[in-house]
């Protein structure tokens, strides 16, 4: 880890300026140190030492709704499909649920999140909306695509309205620790984008050390990445909260280097409200409130809402629910 | 606003209150009064004396319990003693299968002994749920294989008989395992004292022990306070006692139970060091110290207490502590996202308070973070002290609170310096990601249990217990088992007589004879120190005579200042244990050799002093030789083991020589029993002051000079002649003299105990009941065993 640079409790404002970057460093993070076990047992107490019931636990999972990239990545998806998806993505809460926790309006998820030739439909069934379109890109989920070829496609997909595009990196440059290449890669990406937003996605699961999670993760931000993310969600394994830990400490440490906040976003395994309220338990602890913010934090995920309405309407209601209960995307 | 409109501004964790609902139903049931548990039945105190169990969280009453007394030591006592037979002439596995029914019922009433604990210590929720509770069942578990194993595993051993147990506050039912579970498999019966903050879940596990059908009088235990337990520590019924507590009240009872020959165990206090390299992941490290030291709010013998962090890294790591210490939850233990719950008492809660301001007037800086604490019950904030001057109180007393010291190094060998410049050496807490650096310093930190980048980890298959005033014994695995077992009696063992032949150690002139012809040169033993022959400090010497009558030769007279000078020679003499084991053995080898090249003098001057007969003066010089080489052929391969502990770990079980040890000698066999004692101590890597036999003891000064010539470094045996009783005192009270070996008489053995209790050394002494040295219960894994103490390091791995 850095050790070299002062600590702050609360570090910036919410993200108000995007991440520059910065050159290239690596001396930031070449005695870059994580210890696995050590970081398994704190991810393991993270979730025990704190418990969020009752009104708490409505309100924790509304939040977590709103932090959702409501996604479907599949090679069946359709426009129809998405279209239905960015209803759902309008309005993820029964309008009885809503009433009844008392919110003043239908809360929002934070993104949809599509294959670029789906951004056109999506962002015209968001329409009004206020929810931005994310694009995947970059020849996801492998990145195994000329890197001209990687751009064009960013381009493509902000040039049919995506927000945000969700780039994947070259696995390679980490193993042979071409940290240049990586760093060139994302940089021209970062340029590619214009003003959409840049998430690296990191594809931990294919870099399995925690060590490379927590370097890439550094190059990334020196980059200009706006969020990281863990995974595509088609790695063996995907969002841990080990994982998470190690790039959530990097980015503390990033923050604390250049003054600036970067987003982090965990995708792919993500199944229950259970999870959601983990992560943001993660993310408060080490971070802090403010990062409780879909500016800062999202998940990828795309049958968690289903579980997260089940539980506020046991909330609500006392009774178990049932999945039928609530619309589908 | 709605509530949850609300929530979703401040993100707040809200109250997550855990059910007590039928642990107060079990409190009423009771009308909240408790009783001994004594002979399988619940019985009030004869005099009706009770005393009152306060509520951490808020300083109000929880219930009252029995204050035992003399009437109800003796009666539990007495029914562990009648228990024993029985119980302890079970076939093993019929014992295994009440332990492993008393885990099946504790497990099945986790919830229920968790929330009872965190009401009565005041922990929080969060850790006698996934910490306490489970590691006790996971005792009572191991435990239970253990009593299956007892017969083929410690076919040598047997049950030491009633053990009196007497358990703190800060783990109650762990702590209670820990006791309860290896005397049980090993066949004993146990009278437990409970701690009187903390004895209601003990009286809650003697249900279980009823539910469990556990033959009455296998386990008792009795309420009160400390008198209750000096009770039971002076009762003659008993044959062990094990303590866990503070290093003062295991030192009383050192002194009370002296001469008892009452088997002890003692695991006390510490100020464990957390030593922070700059390599280290310091994000972990900082996590590290939450459990290390804000667990259990402090009050943990083994926290790491004292935070050694390298120079370069120390104001970042400072830092990084406080942005996590600001985020830790002080309050209602109950809460189950309490970190850090009450401390246990209102005393503790002064005592802490009290040390913090001493900490503060003494010139560190003290940070605590803001944030408000509970109005009500005992609290104490979580504490970090920067700039603390080793010389500081608060970086050399316990302060068994949530107070963190912290002192920087520069080097490695500054760090280590640091941390074993204590009288304690409970545990140790490595962090750095170099694995040279972070093994060099585990084998060189004085701690029983070292972890490394990690904290306080258990398991009931490792052993736990410390090093110099920390205590002696283990509590777990293999080594735990050893605290409750004796070696079968042995039926050639008798009472040793007085000495074979008395010494006067009169240094006036004696009556000489005079000689024909040109006289003998005149041979000067002297005292062998540091590997040089060396006149004694008093410049006395006393003769020794032969079964005659006739001088056979004088010796010096040693005094207490030349056992300081041997301490000191031993002391500088620590390469020795430095040496690989072959080396070690390769020197016994050839001392062996070279003894045996004299063979025929060490025979003649036996015959002359002991009036041996040839054979058999041939037979103890042949079984001498034989001896050290047993001891040459063990150096390299009486080593230590792996526990079965975590997964992705490797838990090292190393023994460990002591250091420096005081040997004395018996008058019987003098040759063969100072061998038979000196050498399995210096093949573990010990150096050794010994006193032989005063009466004989030409033989041990002929011995320095085979030791001169066997290449045995200077310092490694040191021998000093004179008075044994004057010797052994000032041996017995060093306190640069980590264990000592005694063979003598009855009071001797308890004025070794008794003095050894100012540094808490490890002591076996033999009660005056001599062995036969000639016999295979002169030599083996006993003597290796109490040469060593066992260090686990524990070292988990990954990447």
């Amino acid at each position: 880890m850095n050790t070299s640079v002062k600590v702050v409790t609360e570090l910036m404002a919410p993200h108000a300026v995007r991440n520059a970057g910065m050159p290239l460093n690596l001396d930031l993070i070449a005695d870059a140190r994580v210890n696995l076990s050590a970081v398994e047992r704190r991810a393991a107490t993270l979730t025990t030492r704190r418990s969020i019931k009752k009104e708490w636990q409505a309100a924790w999972l509304i939040k977590a709704l709103t932090c959702i990239d409501l996604t479907t990545l599949s090679g069946d998806d359709t426009s129809d499909r998405v279209t239905r998806l960015c209803a759902k993505a309008r309005m993820p809460l029964r309008t009885d649920l809503v009433e009844a926790l008392g919110l003043e309006a239908m809360p929002k998820v934070g993104a949809v999140c599509v294959y670029p030739t789906m951004v056109r439909s999506a962002v015209k069934a968001l329409n009004g909306s206020g929810i931005p379109v994310a694009s995947v890109a970059t020849g996801f989920p492998t990145g195994l695509m000329p890197l001209k070829l990687r751009l064009a496609e960013i381009r493509y997909a902000v040039e049919e309205g995506a927000k945000e595009i969700d780039i994947v990196i070259s696995r390679a440059t980490v193993f042979s620790g071409d940290w240049q290449a990586l760093y060139d890669e994302i940089s021209a990406m970062r340029e590619a984008c214009g003003e959409a937003h840049l998430k690296a996605i990191l594809a931990t699961g294919d870099l399995k050390s925690l060590r490379n999670v927590y370097r890439a993760s550094w190059v990334a931000m020196m980059a200009g990445a706006d969020f990281i993310k863990t995974s595509t969600g088609k790695e063996d394994v995907n969002a841990t909260l080990p994982v998470g830990l190690t790039m959530v400490r990097a980015l503390r440490d990033y923050g604390e280097v250049s003054g600036v906040a970067v987003g982090f976003k965990p995708a792919g395994g993500l199944k229950s409200a259970k999870d959601a309220l983990a992560w943001l338990t993660l993310i408060k602890e080490e971070l802090g409130n403010h990062w409780l913010d879909p500016s800062l934090f999202r998940f990828g995920a795309s049958s968690m809402l289903g579980d997260i309405e089940r539980q506020i309407e046991h909330y609500v209601t006392g009774r178990y629910s049932a999945a039928n209960r609530h619309a589908i995307a | 606003m709605s509530k949850v409109t609300e929530i979703l501004k401040t993100m707040d964790y809200g109250v997550a209150p855990e059910a007590n609902d039928q642990v107060l139903a079990w409190l009423s049931s009771k009308q909240r009064q408790f009783k001994h548990f004594i002979n399988g039945k619940f019985v009030a105190s004869a005099d009706g004396a009770q005393f009152e169990v306060l509520a951490p969280a808020t300083g109000e009453n929880l219930a009252f319990a029995a204050q035992g007394g003399k009437q109800e030591i003796n009666a539990a006592v007495a029914a562990a003693r009648s228990a024993l037979r029985h119980w302890s002439a079970l076939p093993g596995n019929a014992r295994a299968r009440y332990l492993y029914a008393i885990a099946r019922l504790l497990q099945k009433r986790e919830r229920f002994f968790s929330v009872l604990e965190s009401m009565d210590n005041g922990k929080p929720i969060r850790e006698s749920r996934d910490i306490d509770i489970p590691l006790a069942v996971r005792h009572f578990y191991h435990h239970a294989g253990w009593a299956d194993l007892i017969e083929t595993e410690f076919p040598d051993f047997a049950p030491v008989g009633v053990c009196g147990q007497i358990v703190p506050w800060n783990f109650p039912l762990l702590m209670l395992a820990w006791k309860i579970a290896p005397a049980l498999a090993a066949g004993n019966t146990v009278v437990l004292k409970p701690a009187e903050y903390t004895p209601l879940t003990a009286l809650a596990f003697a249900e279980l022990c009823q539910e469990a059908g556990l033959p009455h009088g296998v386990v008792n235990i009795v309420t009160g306070d400390g008198e209750t337990g000096a009770l039971l520590v002076a009762h003659d019924g008993v044959d062990k006692i094990a303590f866990t507590g503070s290093t003062e009240v295991g030192r009383a009872i050192r002194n009370a139970t002296a001469g008892s020959g009452k088997k002890l165990s003692l695991e006390l206090g510490g100020k464990s060091p957390f030593i922070v390299f700059d390599d280290a992941d310091l994000d972990s490290a900082v996590e590290g110290v939450v459990d290390a030291i804000w667990f259990n709010q402090g009050q943990v013998c083994c926290a790491g207490s004292r935070l050694l962090v390298h120079e370069s890294v120390a104001n970042c790591f400072h830092n990084k502590l406080k942005a996590r210490a600001s985020k830790l939850r002080v309050g209602d233990p109950l809460d189950k996202s309490t970190d850090i719950g009450a401390i246990v008492s209102e005393v503790q809660l002064q005592r802490i308070a009290r040390l913090v301001e001493q900490g503060r007037a003494e010139g560190a800086q003290c940070w605590q973070p803001e944030g408000a604490m509970p109005s009500y019950g005992f609290y104490f904030p979580p504490t970090l002290f920067t700039g603390v001057a080793p010389s500081s109180t608060i970086a050399q007393e316990e302060i068994f609170g949530p107070v963190l010291v912290s002192t920087t190094f520069r080097t490695q060998d500054e760090a280590l310096q640091l941390a074993n410049h204590s009288r304690f050496g409970l545990s140790a807490s490595i962090w750095s990601e170099n694995i040279n650096v972070a093994l060099d310093a585990a084998a060189r930190v004085k701690a029983g249990v070292v972890w490394i980048n990690a904290t306080n980890l258990f398991d009931a298959g490792a052993g736990f217990g410390g090093y110099r005033e920390s205590g002696f014994g283990r509590e777990g695995g293999r080594e735990g088992m050893t605290e409750y077992l004796k070696p079968r009696a042995n039926p050639r063992t008798k009472s040793r007589a007085s000495s074979v032949t008395a010494a006067t150690f009169s240094i006036a002139p004696t009556v000489g004879t005079a000689t024909a012809g040109i006289p003998l040169l005149d041979h000067t033993a002297k005292l062998y120190i540091g590997g040089k022959q060396t006149r004694p400090d008093g410049g006395s010497s006393y003769t020794v005579f032969d079964t005659k009558g006739k001088a056979a030769g004088q010796v010096g007279l040693g005094n207490r200042k030349d056992i300081r000078n041997a301490v000191e020679a031993a002391n500088a003499a620590s390469g020795w244990s430095g040496y690989t084991a072959h080396n070690r053995a390769q020197v016994l080898f050839f001392l062996a050799e070279n003894l045996e090249q004299r063979g025929d003098e060490f025979a003649a001057r036996l015959r002359a002093l002991l009036g041996a007969s040839a054979a058999q003066a041939k037979a103890e010089v042949a079984q001498s030789i034989a001896r050290i080489m047993f001891y040459a052929a063990h150096a390299d391969k009486y080593d230590g083991a792996v526990h079965s502990t975590r997964s992705r770990n490797v838990t090292l079980a190393m023994p460990e020589p002591w250091g420096v040890m005081g040997i004395i000698c018996p008058d019987e066999s003098p040759l063969l029993s100072m061998i038979s004692l000196i050498m399995p101590a210096i093949a573990m890597g010990n150096r050794v002051v010994a006193v032989p036999a005063a009466a004989t003891a030409l033989i041990a000064t002929d011995f320095y000079q085979v030791l001169e010539t066997s290449d045995v470094p200077g310092g490694v045996i040191n021998l000093v002649t004179g008075d044994r009783d004057v010797l052994t005192k000032t041996i017995a009270e060093h306190d640069d003299i980590a264990a000592v070996w005694y063979c003598g008489d009855k009071d001797g053995s308890a004025n070794v105990e008794r003095a050894s209790s100012g540094n808490l050394k490890s002591t076996w002494v033999d009660g005056g009941i001599a062995r036969d040295w000639q016999s295979l219960a002169g030599q083996g894994r006993e003597f290796l065993q109490r040469a060593t103490q066992i260090k686990n390091i524990w070292v988990p791995y990954g990447e």
